[in-house]
């Protein structure tokens, strides 16, 4: 079982609609999102979800109202600012402490510190994810709430769970919607992947942070290749890109043209090549056999 | 001496695995009476830090050596602090390993063999 | 007054619209503030090319332990939740500052008084001026995930005489919330399509936990479906600005170029967006 992850470094530049035509071309193959700050890929796909799971990523502090004395230990303690005396009253006093969730971090010490054990460490429930089925295989992907941290340990968990998948029912490739930027979650998206696939757009901005993925993806020894989407927008920099990717060593394997069948495909919910053979739709293909050369 | 031996299962048949802070095992071994026991890593899924936690866990043992496929720089560093000996890139079973170790085939690694995160995504 | 612009995914344009904003405000002759407080992939200053000024170093506080004082109970350790502070056989502990999340737990802890705190660099915050514009930008280091604590910083810098407009990450985890909370209004910038409206979607979710005045932006008006339109109308959500799909936006936006440069028939658009917002604001 090969797998690949599409990346990009920053968001916007036609990531999704990719990993959702090579989930098209390729055959016999297990999906994962793991862009779980803007899951898109169930727009195109229409999963249909099999098993709902919640995720943790990390603990929470709540006050037990009926312990709670309101003698403002926790709030002293609390380097966050998350404690607040707007709880309800008990039998003790007036106004009990309570803890904004949004602004605490988890750290425990204020649990640590509650001389009254007034204050329960649990793990929060963070967000959902599913098991699915598409029209082109399994799909792992989430649904993180609202203000909530995406660290690596979701993507971690939905990789893992993907690859599971995949070695049951004998795949032969996981392909993986990357989480944007440089960050924990994307470095937690790459590691150990067959190859890391970045689609860039001929900007500044695209060609900033290009340098940015490809030092990162360096650093873990991956096999790395680049696409440029719309790159006729701006041949000049595309070119340079093209530079850049050569001096570090990866390779760009496709070039795809500005066309607004991309858009229009998204709004027919289904991927480029599904919803046109004009020749954005051949750029994609092309793209996808020498990803595949590739392997 | 105590070994700590990352491994994929619980039996001496099981794989190396090739993960240190989220090694699925670590198989405790001692090399002189051959007493074999085996402890879950409970940092499989931690959130982060796992590499610093798993150091931990197998310090706890008492274990003087770790053999592994890959280490990153934290857990390195909290090992090397507790002067637990580290070998990586090792392969095949958990009892091919101690028999390397034993005839003194595993070179000592002078430092990290990946950067951190390395065994986030296996 | 202070406007943030974010959106509930990369690449809708936020910057394009925070820079634009800026320049048309400061070109009437306002003072002006641009906080790039999308301190993981700082975008501002390709377009803005500020003249940098000054460039401080941002720090955080971490635990440092006095070993020699240090007797070994391990209770550092036990209350550390991210592994930043280990306490290993006897008095050894160490410290890894990468991971800790100043939340001073050790060293409340600690009975033997050995923990003191130390600064840590986490990245660096630039000031410059690009015409009237004061130019004030956050970059994290690589590796380093004290997001928050640095979006904070780089808030720290605006002042009350001056329009602020605050770049805000994408997304809408902690870093977000980090840099719209406060601020008087948020403006959240999406395209007509689906992707679009399913992070729009979000990120009102976002703005009405934080009970924060907001209005959307439709960038790229015309290259997708009515559908984020229709959802503002069921929703009662003001729409300030339908910025149409322009090919020679995108193009200007790849070389780093500002719209009010070089297609000025879009410079009403600007002004007239800071004027709604704050009529808005004020009935």
């Amino acid at each position: 079982m090969k797998e690949i992850v599409v990346i990009s470094g920053k968001g916007g530049t036609g990531k999704t609609s990719i990993v959702a035509s090579f989930a098209a071309l390729a055959k016999n193959i297990v999906l994962a999102d793991c862009d779980v700050d803007a899951a898109d890929l169930h727009l195109v796909l229409h999963p249909n979800i099999k098993q709902t799971s919640d995720f943790s990523g990390g603990k929470q502090a709540s006050v037990i109202t009926e312990k709670c004395t309101g003698c403002g230990k926790c709030q002293e303690v609390c380097n966050f600012n998350a404690v607040l005396f707007n709880g309800p009253a008990n039998d003790v006093v007036e106004k009990t402490c309570t803890i904004d969730p949004i602004s605490c971090e988890g750290c425990g010490v204020c649990v640590h510190f509650c001389p009254n054990d007034a204050i329960e460490f649990k793990d929060a429930v963070n967000g959902q994810w599913f098991i699915s089925d598409t029209r082109f295989g399994p799909m792992v992907h989430a649904r993180l709430g609202i203000a909530e941290e995406n660290s690596g340990k979701l993507v971690t968990l939905i990789r893992k769970e993907a690859k599971r998948i995949a070695s049951e029912q004998n795949k032969d490739l996981l392909i993986i919607d990357g989480s944007p930027g440089i960050g924990c979650p994307v470095i937690a998206s790459i590691t150990g992947a067959d190859i890391v696939l970045v689609i860039t757009e001929p900007t500044l901005s695209g060609k900033h942070d290009l340098v940015r993925v490809a030092d990162l993806t360096a650093g873990f020894n991956i096999p790395t290749l680049v696409a440029i989407n719309k790159f006729d927008l701006n041949p000049d920099i595309a070119e340079q890109i093209e530079e850049d990717a050569c001096k570090r060593n990866v390779r760009v394997v496709g070039k795809i043209r500005y066309d607004k069948a991309f858009t229009k495909a998204q709004i027919m919910k289904c991927s480029v090549v599904e919803y046109t053979g004009s020749a954005v739709s051949q750029d994609v293909k092309a793209l996808w056999r020498n990803v595949t050369y590739a392997f | 001496m105590k070994i700590a031996i990352t491994s994929t299962g619980q039996t001496l048949d099981s794989l190396v695995d090739e993960r240190f802070g989220r090694a699925a095992y670590f198989s405790i071994v001692d090399t002189e009476t051959m007493d074999f026991s085996v402890i879950e890593n409970e940092n499989v899924a931690a959130a982060g830090g796992a590499g610093i936690s798993s150091a931990r866990a197998v310090i706890d043992t008492g274990a003087e050596a770790v053999l592994t496929g890959n280490c990153g720089p934290n857990a390195e560093r909290a090992l090397s602090a507790a002067g637990v000996k580290l070998y990586t890139g090792v392969t095949g079973t958990v009892s091919e390993a101690l028999e390397l170790f034993r005839n003194g085939k595993l070179t000592e690694a002078d430092g990290p063999n990946v950067q951190s995160h390395f065994g986030t995504g296996n | 007054m202070k406007i943030a612009i974010a959106s509930g995914k990369g690449g809708t344009g936020k910057t394009t619209i925070a820079v634009n904003l800026a320049a048309s405000y400061a070109r009437m002759g306002r003072r002006v503030q641009y906080l790039d407080c999308d301190v993981e992939e700082p975008n501002g200053h390709i377009f803005l090319k500020p003249k940098i000024d000054l460039s401080q170093i941002v720090t955080v506080d971490v635990p440092q332990v006095d070993l020699k004082k240090c007797t070994g109970c391990g209770k550092c350790s036990e209350i550390c939740q991210y592994s930043a502070i280990v306490h290993l056989k006897e008095n050894n502990v160490l410290t890894f500052e990468q991971l800790c999340h100043s939340c001073g737990g050790c060293l409340r802890v600690c009975p033997a008084d050995a923990i003191k705190q130390k600064p840590l660099n986490i990245g660096d915050i630039e000031f410059g001026k690009t015409g009237e514009i004061d130019f004030i930008g956050g970059k994290l280091y690589i590796g380093y995930v004290r997001t928050v604590s640095l979006i904070k910083e780089v808030k720290r810098h605006i002042r009350q005489d001056s329009l602020a407009i605050i770049d805000v990450p994408p997304g809408t985890s902690c870093p977000v919330v980090e840099a719209v909370k406060g601020v008087d209004f948020v403006l959240l910038v999406t395209e007509p399509t689906p992707f679009g409206l399913n992070d729009l979607k979000i990120a009102v979710g976002l703005v009405r936990e934080m009970n924060l005045p907001f209005a959307v932006i439709i960038n790229r008006y015309g290259i997708g479906d009515d559908e984020v339109e229709k959802y503002c109308k069921t929703e009662n959500i003001e729409i300030a600005l339908k910025l149409p799909d322009d090919r020679r936006i995108a193009e200007a936006y790849s070389v780093g170029k500002m719209i009010v440069d070089v297609l000025p028939e879009y410079k009403k658009d600007f002004s007239g967006l800071y004027e709604s917002v704050s009529q808005r604001l004020k009935g």
